[in-house]
């Protein structure tokens, strides 16, 4: 708490907030030992959970944080899966591989971003789903992966069953922690002051002198990096890869749906999102075509007359924050201003 | 080769009917619709069910069709595009790409995953064809998509310019708020934008439906198409639409003569290239500026 003047103060960090960061620690420590409790199935179901909110976390960062709507994230799960299997092929161990992968993802996504960056709205999103069809259809040409019928991770064999289920699970887990860990960090920080001043108005966030397209580099990086993680964890509890499910443009629908009903440009509210998608998927999931049609309805609704998620209606409601990434000017009780005379 | 020449560019006329819808929206409104390839592909089941279930072949099922798609427009206006875009320029995409999964998913539901076609009820429309010297064949329906395109496009700009309601369109699209203080009613010129959008993306899926088979999720491919002709048409008039639909045609049936995969592979990477060379050679972020779009913005603004 830094004290500006009498009374009033700028917060970053409230006695909830350090509550809530001190509980996730704990929540995250206990989760480490979930495979020695929980059964096979119970461990396959949190590793999609991680998995989603690293989805979600990564699209938030790019739309809620950056202003930069993709339609075409897809693209990164599905070349984090693709390099996963390649570098496998290669003799690397799987579970290398994955974070390997998501390197060179991330890497590949920096000449991409140079020109797909200065694109706006809907160009950058509709533009990136180009990007996604025509990664797809290179992935295809490949040989290895024989077009749509796909191939597998084999070399995942070396391991017994149970082992690959843990390890994956530890590493879905740490994966998440450490990506929520760098994106808390990096909205706290210098670049993340300018992301929000980007994402309120970016005309006036120039004026003042803030590197608007490196700062979108940054975002746009990151979650194609994190993006890629997740695809190729996505591929090791999976082990088949067959393009058209990696590359299909229902991740990126996923991926919105979750923020959206959340609470976009929060960072709770992407978290919040990948849970309740997670319960309704498991709840829902069996009912099809029924189901996406209601994601989609969900989507289109809260896009409409709940724009700030759930989230948003939360913190707006109650004056409530868990992990605050900006800062807040308290001022001193009822405000009692003294008007010179 | 001749022959694949001509193939690419006939396929233009059906890439520039598609696209024209897609520029006028964004040209009037500044929103690009992510249902638009959703809503083309509905307008063709709609055919299809007038078709197969009740008889009434394509072309006359278009007199029902597009009173309904334009109808649908003004709804849509009213009750979706009009509220999201009062939220920013992110929300009309959140909520237009939210429609579009419940029309794939709606279409699947009721038509599940059988590929369908309007050929078989337009007689042998879908094959015919006048043969040309060296034995290139020009297909009869190719030849009239391009005529449609060409009539589209040029009737559109003749409204845009002669008609009371076109030139509130282009004062709408140039200043809404201005437009307010002459007496020009925004809403009401936006529902209409939005109608008459819907009837091109209504004759749109007619032709998808009869030159070709569709299925529920065929929407996103078409919304491409779309978008890239859009793009590669780059700046100038309208006619800038039909050129884009010609390169992006080209490109494609290039392609497709190189390799199995190379149709949609050759058509996105010329796509790429128009737009990587229009970025770098413009410098700085201002596509706003250029580009796919301009096509329409550079007419409303010119003062003829």
């Amino acid at each position: 708490m830094t004290f500006v003047s009498n009374g009033i103060s700028i917060e970053r960090w409230t006695k909830s907030s350090r509550v809530a960061l001190g509980s996730m620690a704990a929540v995250l420590i206990l989760l480490i030992f979930a495979p020695a409790v929980l059964g096979a199935g119970a461990i396959d179901r949190m590793t999609a959970l991680f998995i989603y909110v690293i989805l979600a976390a990564m699209w938030n960062a790019l739309a809620g944080f950056g202003g930069l709507v993709s339609v075409g994230q897809q693209v990164f799960f599905g070349l984090g899966a693709y390099f996963t299997i390649r570098l496998a092929d290669a003799g690397l161990d799987p579970f290398v591989s994955i974070f390997a992968a998501a390197i060179v993802t991330g890497a590949l996504s920096i000449p991409l971003s140079l020109f797909m960056l200065r694109l706006k709205g809907g160009e950058f999103a509709i533009g990136m789903w180009v990007v996604a069809e025509l990664a797809h259809l290179l992935v295809n040409l490949d040989r290895l992966i024989q077009g749509e019928t796909g191939t597998s991770l084999i070399s995942l064999n070396v391991y017994d069953s149970g082992t690959r289920r843990a390890t994956i699970y530890w590493l879905a887990l740490a994966s998440m922690a450490a990506l929520l860990g760098a994106l808390f960090m990096l909205m706290r920080s210098r670049a993340g002051a300018a992301m929000q001043a980007i994402r309120d108005n970016e005309e006036a966030a120039t004026s003042v002198g803030v590197r608007v397209i490196a700062t979108k580099r940054l975002l746009f990086v990151l979650a194609a990096f994190g993006i890629a993680i997740a695809g190729g964890l996505w591929l090791a509890t999976a082990t088949t890869f067959q393009p058209k499910t990696y590359f299909s443009v229902q991740w990126t629908a996923y991926m919105i749906f979750m923020v959206l009903v959340g609470g976009i440009g929060k960072f709770e509210g992407a978290i919040l999102g990948a849970i309740l998608f997670f319960v309704i998927e498991t709840f829902f999931g069996a009912a099809g075509v029924w189901y996406l049609i209601g994601l989609g309805a969900t989507a289109l609704i809260f896009s409409l007359y709940l724009p700030r998620g759930l989230w948003g209606e939360i913190e707006r409601r109650f004056d409530f924050q868990l992990l605050p990434v900006g800062y807040r000017l308290k001022l001193p009780g009822p405000t009692k201003i003294k008007w010179k005379e | 080769m001749i022959n694949t020449l001509i193939q690419g560019i006939l396929l233009g006329g059906y890439y520039a009917v598609i696209a024209c819808g897609l520029s006028f929206m964004f040209s009037v409104m500044r929103i690009i619709n992510l249902a638009h390839g959703s809503l083309a592909v509905a307008a063709a089941y709609g055919l299809w069910l007038l078709a197969a279930k009740a008889g009434i072949p394509p072309f006359a099922g278009l007199l029902i069709v597009l009173p309904v798609m334009a109808v649908l427009g003004w709804l849509l206006q009213r009750f979706i595009l009009e509220r999201s875009a009062r939220g920013g320029t992110l929300l009309p995409i959140l909520t237009t790409f939210g429609l579009s999964i419940v029309i794939d998913n709606q279409l699947f539901e009721q038509f599940g995953a059988d590929t369908r076609s309007l050929a078989p009820f337009i007689g042998n429309l879908s094959y015919a064809s006048w043969q040309l010297p060296g034995h290139i064949f020009v297909g009869k329906l190719a030849v009239m998509m391009m005529v449609t395109a060409v009539f589209i496009l040029g009737g559109l700009q003749f409204f845009l310019r002669r008609f009371a309601l076109g030139r509130a369109i282009r004062a709408t699209a140039e200043d809404p708020d201005t437009a307010g203080l002459v007496g020009i009613d925004a809403r009401r010129v936006n529902a209409v934008a939005t109608a008459i959008t819907m009837v091109t993306i209504g004759i749109a899926g007619a032709f998808l439906g009869m030159r070709a088979t569709f299925s529920p999720y065929a929407g996103g491919p078409q919304l491409l198409f779309a978008f890239e002709t859009a793009v590669i048409g780059g700046a100038g008039s309208l006619w800038g639409t039909l050129a884009g639909g010609i390169v992006l045609g080209l490109a494609q049936s290039l392609g497709a003569q190189l390799h199995p995969q190379g149709f949609l592979i050759g058509g996105h990477a010329v796509f790429l290239l128009v737009l990587f060379v229009r970025l770098s050679r413009l410098g700085m972020p201002q596509l706003d500026k250029l580009g796919a779009f301009l096509n329409f913005r550079a007419r409303l603004r010119s003062p003829t």
